[in-house]
This record gives C-alpha cells, structure tokens and sequence, in this order.
C-alpha cells in the first residue's frame, strides 16, 4: 500500500497498554502458582561458612526452601554462563546460586518459595546466613592496583582480558611529531538501567509431558532458552518455551541471562508447580547488568592545519563480579571500533583492560560501548577545537570522512559502508541559529570580566555509530558464540490477510506497527491486515532478539525478503490461471499484473486463494503461499549526526540548566517518523541523564549507596526540555529498506554535547574538564579549582 | 517492596485514635501513609500496628483563628497549596507546599504527617519555623501547644510523645508589609529539598522594621540564621549577601550527591534569594 511507509501511524500496541490491558510477565496468574524470594548476600564479599534454612522452612506457608546444595542435588549444570570470548578471557565460574563465596551485594545464596509473595519475603529474613566477611574492591582503578582483594582466584590481579585494536607504532609516531595534542583522563560513570518493568519470570514446569514453559522479561527469547537449557537446567531445548509477554523496556538490560530466572526455572522443577518472581526496584538495581564503569586515558594528536594524526585510548573496563552474557564484547568490539568516529584518523591505537570488582555484572546498556567511545572522541574534538585555535565547528568539518571517500576503511576494523557529515552539522547549527549564540555567549562573557553569574555554554557532538547487530561470521570471528542474523515467517492467509511471526522481540519498540508498515508497503496490503507475532520461542522459529538496535535493519529486513519471496511465488501461480508467463507479471499496490495488459490482473487474495486450493494450480509448485527468511547482514549500518546543546550555569551554585538541545541524525530511511523521534526522546533523556544526573555508586566496602531512587536521579519529564529535531537521509545501502536504526543514536550522541556545553560555559574560569554526572557541586568545584 | 506483617486499624475520631496508640505498643499513626508506607516496604519501619488517622475530618481543613489561619493536622499539601486563606494571610506556606512532590504527593501527604515525620529535606518546616507557627498536640491527659522552633529536635524526631497525635498547626497572620519567599534547590532523586530557605522581610514606612531566615536540608533540623543586622538597613543586595552568610551549621548534612561543605554553601546563596526575593514582595 503506498504512502504507508515513512507514515506516522498511530502504535498499535498502545490502546492496550495505555488502558492497563497489557499483560506483563507479573500479570500472569497460573493454577497453583506460588511464589519465590531470592535471599541475597549483604556483603560485596564473604565467604558462606553456612547456610540455616530450619526458621524459614517451618514458616507458615512456606513450600521450600533451595540453596546450592538443591542445585547440586538436582544434577543440573546450574552455571549462568558468557555468551562472549575473547582471546585469552579469565571465564570464572559463575554459580546459579552461590555454594561458599558471594562476590556482590545482591549475590543469590539461598531462594523461598511461598504460598504467596508476603510469605516468601518473610521467611527469606528467617534464612540465616552465616558469612565471614572478606575485603572487597569496588573500584575499577583501584581492583587493578597490587594487593586489591581478589574477586576470582582464577583470574590474577582481577584482569578478565587485556585486549587492543590498531597500530601502536604509528599512533606513537604521530604524537612525536605532533603539531598539537589534546588529552584527557575521564571516568564514564556507571549507569544502572531501571526499565519500568523489573525482571520476572513464571516457570510452570509439567513433569507429566515435561515441558517447562518459562513467560520472562525477555529482548531475546531464543537466546534465553538456549542458555538456560545449555548451562543452567540442564534441559533439552525442545522441552522448554521461553514466552516474553508485553516486557515494560529493557534497555539492554533483559538481553542478558541472569541467575535469578533459572533458580525460578529450578524451583518448578522441583517442585513440579509453577512459580513467580518479580523482582523488586531494589533487586533490580543490585542485579540488573549495569553499563558503562570506565576510567580512561585518551589523547589525540593533530598536525599543524589542525588534521588529526592520531589517536591513544588506554581504558580499564569494569566487568564486575561476574561476566555477564555479552559483556566482553561490549568495551571492546563496541567500543574500540568505533574510535574513529566520524573523522578520517590515520593511526589509533585502543587498548581495554577489563577488570573484575565486587560490583553488579556491567553488560550491554543502551549504546553499549558506542556511547564511551562516543564520549572520548568528541571530548577530544572539543579539547582540539580550543587547541588547535580552529574552534568546535571548523575542527570537526576538517576532520569529517569526506562524502566521496566511502565506504571508508576506519584503522579500527570497521569499514563504514556510507555517510555524509557536513549536511548534518550544517543543519544543526542553522537550527541552533549559531551565530546568535555565540553573541549572546559573549555578551554574558564580556559582564565582569568573564565572571558574570549566568554563563552559557554551546556543546557539540558528532557521532557515528554502528547497529544493526551483526554479520554473523564478522561477528563470530571476533567471539561471538551466536550468529545476529534474524528470521523472520511472513505467511499470507487464504483470505490475503498477514501474519508476520519474526524473531525480533519487542520490548516497547513498537515493532508491531512498523513491521506492520514494512509489509503493507511491500506487499501492497493495508497495515490493519498485518499481524505481527514475537517474543514467543513456540510460535517464532528462531531469532536473535531486539538489541543493537537491530530489529529494522536485521529482522525488518528479513520480513521484506520473506515478502519478495511470496511475491515471486505468487507471480508463479498468477502467471498459471491468467495463462502469461511467470516473467511477464509485475506486482503493484497488491495484484499480479500481466506487463501491457493492464485488465489482466488478479488480487492477492485471490492468488493466496488458489494457493492454498491448489485445484488449478503450477505442477512444479508447493501450496500454501509462506516464505521464511534469515537474513544475515553484510554489515553492520552506520547512523550518524551532529547534536548540539546549549546550557546555563549558574556559577554561584553549578547548577546546570538546559536551554536547547537540537539533534540532525541520518537513520537512513524511515519507517514510522514519530517513532524514530520517539526513540530519539528517549535515547536524549537517558543520555542527558547519565550526563547530568544518573551515577551507580559503591561505597569502599561495596555497598551500593545510590541503590534506590531517592540516591539514583532519573531524568524526569520536568528536567528536560523540547529537544529540537530534524533529519538527513542517507540509506543503507546494504539492506533492502535502506534503513540503519535509531533506538540507541540518543543515548550514544548526547553526553558528550551536554558536558562540551558546560565545560565551554565555564572557558572563562578555565575548565576543561568535569567527569559525569556533572553535578552542581562537582561544577561549582570546577568553577572554584585554584 | 513487600512490608512485614502488620495489623491495621482505622480510627473514627481523635479519642479512639488516641485509645488505639495506649492499646498498642509500638504503634504507628498513618495519615497520608507518603512517608510511613516507603518505610515499610523498605522493612525500615516494621510496625506491628498501623492506625490509620487518614479518615478524620476533624482534623482537616484551613480556618482564620485568632488573628492566624489554623491548618489541620491532615489537610494535604495541595489543598494548602490552593488555599485562598493562606495566599491572603500566608502566602510563603502555600508557595512551600507547592514545591512538595509532585500532584499525586501533594494530593495524599498531609502537613501533620510531613512534619510529624520531620525529614530534614521537607519543605514545611522551615517555613513553620520561620513562621512561628505552633503545633498543637493532643493526648489522653489533655492538649499542649509547642512552637515550632522547638517541635523539630533531630533528624526524624520530633516534640510529639508517644501517647499523642498532632492535630493542628497554627500560623501568624502576615503583617502588613512583609514579604516572604520560600527558595527550594531540589534533590534530583528525591525531590526532597538540598537546601530550602525561607525568608521574610518587613518593611514599614521604607525601612526594615523585621526580618528572618530559616533554611532547611543543611542541618538535622531547620537552622535560624541570625539577620538581625537587616532591621534598619537599606536591605541593598550587599547587605542581604552579609546577613544571609551568617549561616552556621555545626554538623551539616552530607550524601553522595551534595557534601555538607557545598550544602552550608548553597544554603547561603538561597538565604540571600530568599530574602531578596522576600524583600522584593514587602
């Protein structure tokens, strides 16, 4: 149907979930459900010198009570295991449940199960613990240092992997021959992900066929049950559906496989009934896979017409107690592959240490590792434009891959497949309207000698990032213990009516409305024809799951070559009953047309008709008119842009106002603009956020201070402003949409805009640096340093 | 976010809310229930009872009393926030109650509740103080009356006894010619107040004939600033900027988003826009 796509039609998804209809995973009432309560260790380290369970077991209305000791009498592998290797990584063990030593507060020692979910929690306080406290390391600098507490005997000096990307020699040569260098120490605040929706899971395990049927909050069902199966129950893959209902936002954060959702899985199973969990904020917060936790050493050194020579990042990488799912892949393949950015650089040389700590595990979070990468490069192209003299603007244009030279080979493994800068910050900055900025700035500079009390600040980010997750064997090669292509099952009904069933696993994205989109233009049907089925491993064949912004790239793209399929298949069986040949039909606004004989036409519904009669039908042809795909990308796509924002600071408190905040991003084309922008909303509020306000804090002994969110600051709706958006449109040119992705450019662009901002309000009072989140007591200090 | 065990009783009128507390041991009176619930699901508070006072109407609403404006122990921020009573005679109360939360918050936390509760990032009490409102408690022997200044004596505790219930605040009618301002420099978590300050000025026939400035979230109580030096002078910005950096905490508050040095310095540059903004309605 024409004019479908690049259509802002209303969501589908939102009548149920704006009305309370939708049915998240805690929902869900079974026959004979009980519920589960996770007893965690207090302690960042101790070593379980017992575990009294005799309290909590004769509690009213308690049905069981596990520890380690249940998970080892079950004959269960019981392992949560890293979907990601690299070369020479430390993969210490990481128990379901925690048989002598806990290595982070939130550790699961011990779990209760209860007739209801009161009862469970108190008798999980009945469940006595005996711990010998050990020293703990919280800190990724400091886990490094000689002497730091041990988090695995198994991987001396708390290093999981010591990896590099580039050359060091001529990055080396660049720097001694510098015309200007630029530098920067940075800590890329930890962050953690509080989708709405906590983590749960109901597992209703039936011995009498034994199939366990597991509704969890899932971006991922397939890849669930294949480490659940693999490392954790034990079970085969056949015997277990992974069902994710309406999943209230993941952020990376439900990717990931968790202890807590096998021990539920290990509770029905023993128990041969179904059981719940939910977890509560604080649970969340203590065992949800945080994201970023960098402390980074970066410098970049230029020739004399300011040209970028090379580039040197040293970043030690916080993994936590234990290597979550994808978590090395995340500083490394996502983070010093993008070290490039937008600019043509020579030499650059990226070297990651990652590094165990008595923490919460660190794994993808929206952006995952684009968003530091993002931060040490356009930092340094702020440093650069005051260093160089050229200023933030000329800088970055002297630098950009010009348009001509792609696809570009970056020095750090990606080659970026199109692009073109300049459009994108020219349009931002006659948005921003630049040059009245830079007046007012002046202005305000020029009161009190550069010490007037409101000062405003003008901060740029251009980025580039790289979604659409993954060419499978690019990916494999690299570590990656799965293929990211995607599937997806288009099948036309007898009636012409849809039903796509895809292997994407919406998660809020609205992947229902715009798969929906997808379909109707391709296939000339209307939107409302078209069902969209996922998140359900019963009813989707395989998929990769929603992620790396991937779902339009890869699993929109794999819709489309399903559709091509069924119209190539459906021009067969047309060409049969209007007697043309097949290589004569042509396929327009849903009917097979015979080129030249503009009467001789039949609907898509008839021909789906006559397919699944098969009555007068191609001798050489199968009924039924389905097709399946996987598609496996060539590439990974490259979205880039240039944001720009513009602060107040009140420098007598370092209090931080935002004034604007406008955005060009090129996400290739669009399928649905009010959704693009609405990934954008939310990707800017999460990215000003951890600029501004949000910070994962562990205090000395490992206890997470900012565990609640009367510490932990989320953006709220009365902290932002407008955002100020706009587009240019360079397709893909590898994917039959021509689309790249968007649900993480926000997060990725913004924190560095925000922070170039302040810091270039406060060039009268010679900041150059303030680490996020910029606080009003950290910027006052700045104002304050000596 | 599951709370212990406890048992719940509602009371029907003051009397049987105070027969309830001598009943009942380590009771616990809920009214808005905005800070005792969170306590509870946290298992910080674990009462084995909860009376819940919510439903008495005795003890709700705004009335001109004696020269004042009596508010009820259980009258909500909002309805505070929108009285024409207290924007006539108490403007800077209202202006208070406005800042608390947001809607849902303000439409079930209640003023008796808030400052019952005494957490030192609220925004009422420092406005009471300054005020010199009077908070009137009753129990079975009878009722008294304390002034604010002297109501809140540590972090979360208060004058209120063990047998009794908080049933109304008093405020003084403004005079003429004063103006008072209430500054808030808000938690980005919490929406609690960092720093609240309170100021008032009065000023008769051009000269300042009174002046105050009470500042909340630097101590464990709301901390009076001397500025006394006000009265008489011209009320320049110079001389506001002096009398407001009189503010003295011994031991001020700290947590991982404000140190207590960066508090006591906050709290004097809101006590400086306090009162010129006070000084800016006289």
């Amino acid at each position: 149907m024409a004019g479908v796509l690049g259509t802002s039609i209303k969501r589908r998804e939102d009548p149920a979930l704006i009305t309370g209809r939708g049915k998240y995973t805690d929902d869900l009432l079974v026959e004979g459900m009980a519920h589960a309560a996770i007893v965690r260790s207090p302690y960042a380290h101790a070593r379980i010198r017992g575990i009294d369970t005799s309290a909590a077991k004769t509690y009213p209305g308690v049905v069981a009570v596990l520890t380690a000791r249940d998970v080892a009498a079950a004959g269960i592998p019981g392992m949560v295991p890293v979907g990601w290797l690299l070369p020479d990584l430390k993969t210490p063990a990481h128990p379901m449940i925690a048989a002598d030593t806990v290595r982070h507060v939130g550790d699961a020692v011990a779990v209760v199960v209860a007739e209801d979910r009161y009862v469970a929690r108190d008798a999980a306080e009945r469940v006595a613990v005996d711990y010998e406290p050990l020293d703990a390391v919280a800190d990724v600098v400091a886990a490094l240092e000689d002497g730091a507490p041990a988090v695995h005997d198994d991987a001396p000096g708390n290093v999981a992997f010591d990896w590099e990307i580039g050359e060091k020699d001529p990055v080396d040569a660049a720097f001694a021959q510098a015309a200007h260098t630029v530098e920067l120490d940075l800590r890329n605040n930890r962050l953690i992900p509080h989708a709405i929706e906590p983590r749960a899971a109901l597992a209703s395990y039936d011995s009498s066929t034994g199939v366990m049927t597991i509704h969890m909050t899932s971006q991922n069902p397939h890849v669930h049950r294949l480490l659940m199966t693999l490392a954790s129950l034990g079970m085969p893959e056949h015997k277990v559906r992974i069902v994710a209902p309406e999943v209230g936002g993941g952020f990376g954060s439900k990717i990931h496989h968790y202890a807590d959702e096998a021990i539920v899985g290990l509770c029905s199973l023993k128990l041969d009934r179904p059981v719940k969990w939910t977890a509560t904020r604080t649970e969340t917060n203590l065992t949800d896979a945080h994201g970023r936790d960098h402390s980074t050493h970066c410098a970049m050194a230029f020739d004399g017409d300011g040209r970028i020579t090379g580039l040197r990042v040293d970043t030690k990488a916080a993994m936590g107690a234990y290597l979550s799912t994808f978590a090395p892949a995340v500083p490394t393949y996502l983070y010093g592959t993008l070290m490039s950015g937008q600019y043509d650089i020579p030499a650059i040389h990226c070297h990651v240490t990652g590094v165990f700590t008595h923490t919460a595990p660190v794994d993808a979070y929206r952006g995952a590792g684009r968003p530091e990468a993002t931060f040490v490069v356009e930092r340094l192209m702020h440093l650069a434009g005051e260093a160089t003299g050229l200023g933030p603007i000329e800088v970055r244009k002297r630098n950009f891959v010009p348009a001509d030279a792609f696809p570009y080979q970056t020095q750090v493994a990606l080659a970026y497949d199109s692009g073109n800068y300049g459009p994108a910050m020219d349009r931002a900055l006659e948005m921003i309207g630049y040059d009245d900025l830079c007046r007012e700035q002046a202005s305000r500079r020029g009161n009190g000698n550069g010490n007037g009390r409101r000062q405003m600040g003008i901060g740029f980010s251009s980025y580039i990032e790289a979604c659409g997750l993954a060419p499978s064997a690019v990916v494999g090669s690299l570590g990656a213990q799965a293929g990211q292509w995607e599937s997806a099952d288009v099948r036309v009904h007898p009636t012409g009516s849809v039903t796509v069933y895809t292997g994407s696993s919406s998660h809020g994205q609205g992947h229902e409305t715009t798969f929906s989109q997808i379909v109707a233009d391709r296939l000339g049907v209307a939107p409302e024809a078209v069902e969209v089925i996922h998140g359900d491993t019963d009813l989707v064949q395989f998929g990769m799951g929603t992620y790396g912004s991937r779902s339009a790239a890869v699993g929109g793209s794999a819709i489309a070559g399903s559709v091509d399929k069924i119209i190539e298949k459906g021009k067969k069986i047309a060409a049969h009953l209007l007697e043309a040949a097949a290589e004569d039909l042509e396929y327009e606004d849903g009917s097979f047309r015979v080129a030249g004989s503009p009467d001789r036409a039949l609907g898509l519904g008839d021909v789906a008709l006559q397919a699944y009669l098969a009555h007068n039908y191609p001798d050489d042809l199968e009924p039924g008119l389905s097709a399946t795909t996987f598609y496996d990308p060539a590439n990974f796509t490259y979205p880039f842009g240039t944001h720009v924002c513009v602060v107040e600071v009140d420098t007598e408190t370092g209090s931080i106002e935002l004034l604007r905040y406008a955005a060009v991003d090129d996400v290739g084309n669009v399928i649905n603009p009010m959704i693009v922008d609405g990934q954008l909303h939310g990707g800017l509020a999460q990215g000003i956020g951890q600029a501004l306000w949000e910070n994962a804090v562990y205090d000395d002994s490992g206890q997470l201070v900012s565990g609640s969110l009367m510490d932990y600051a989320l953006p709220k709706i009365h902290n932002l402003i407008p955002f100020e958006l706009d587009r240019t449109t360079t397709p893909c040119p590898h994917n039959p949409l021509g689309v790249k992705g968007v649900g993480e450019a926000g997060a990725i662009a913004s924190p560095p805009a925000v922070v170039n901002a302040v810091v270039d309000a406060l060039k009268p009072f010679g900041v150059t640096h303030i680490d996020m989140p910029l606080t009003p007591e950290k910027v006052w200090r700045a104002v304050n340093a000596d | 976010m599951y709370p212990a065990q406890f048992d719940y009783r509602r009371a029907g009128s003051v009397d049987e809310a105070l027969g309830l507390l001598q009943e009942h041991e380590d009771a616990k009176l809920m009214a808005g229930g905005h800070s005792l619930i969170p306590m509870m699901k946290l298992r910080l508070a674990q009462p084995p009872v909860v009376i819940d006072i919510g439903r008495l109407d005795e003890l709700k609403g705004i009335s001109e009393a004696g020269g004042g404006v009596r508010v009820g122990a259980l009258t909500t921020h909002a309805d505070i926030a929108a009285s024409d009573i207290l924007a006539a005679s108490c403007p800077v109360l209202a202006e208070a109650a406005g800042h608390i939360g947001d809607a849902q918050v303000r439409n079930r936390g209640t003023i008796g509740g808030n400052i019952a509760h005494a957490d030192p990032g609220s925004d009422l009490p420092p406005v009471l103080v300054l005020l010199g409102a009077s908070v009137h408690l009753q129990s079975p022997s009878g009722a008294r009356s304390v002034a604010a200044a002297d109501f809140f004596q540590d972090l979360l505790m208060t004058d209120v006894g063990e047998d009794e219930i908080l049933t109304h605040v008093d405020v003084p009618a403004r005079n003429a010619g004063a103006g008072a301002a209430y500054l808030k420099f808000e938690h980005p978590a919490s929406g609690y107040a960092v720093v609240g300050a309170a100021a008032s000025v009065t000023v008769q026939h051009g000269r300042c004939t009174a002046a105050g400035l009470v500042v909340g979230g630097v101590g464990a109580v709301p901390t009076a600033v001397d500025v006394s030096s006000l009265i008489g002078a011209d009320l320049s910005d110079d001389a506001i900027a002096t009398a407001a950096s009189g503010l003295d905490t011994e031991d001020p508050l700290g947590d991982i988003f404000a140190s207590g040095d960066y508090r006591v310095h906050v709290g004097k540059v809101y006590g400086k826009r306090a009162l010129a903004a006070a000084r800016d309605r006289a």
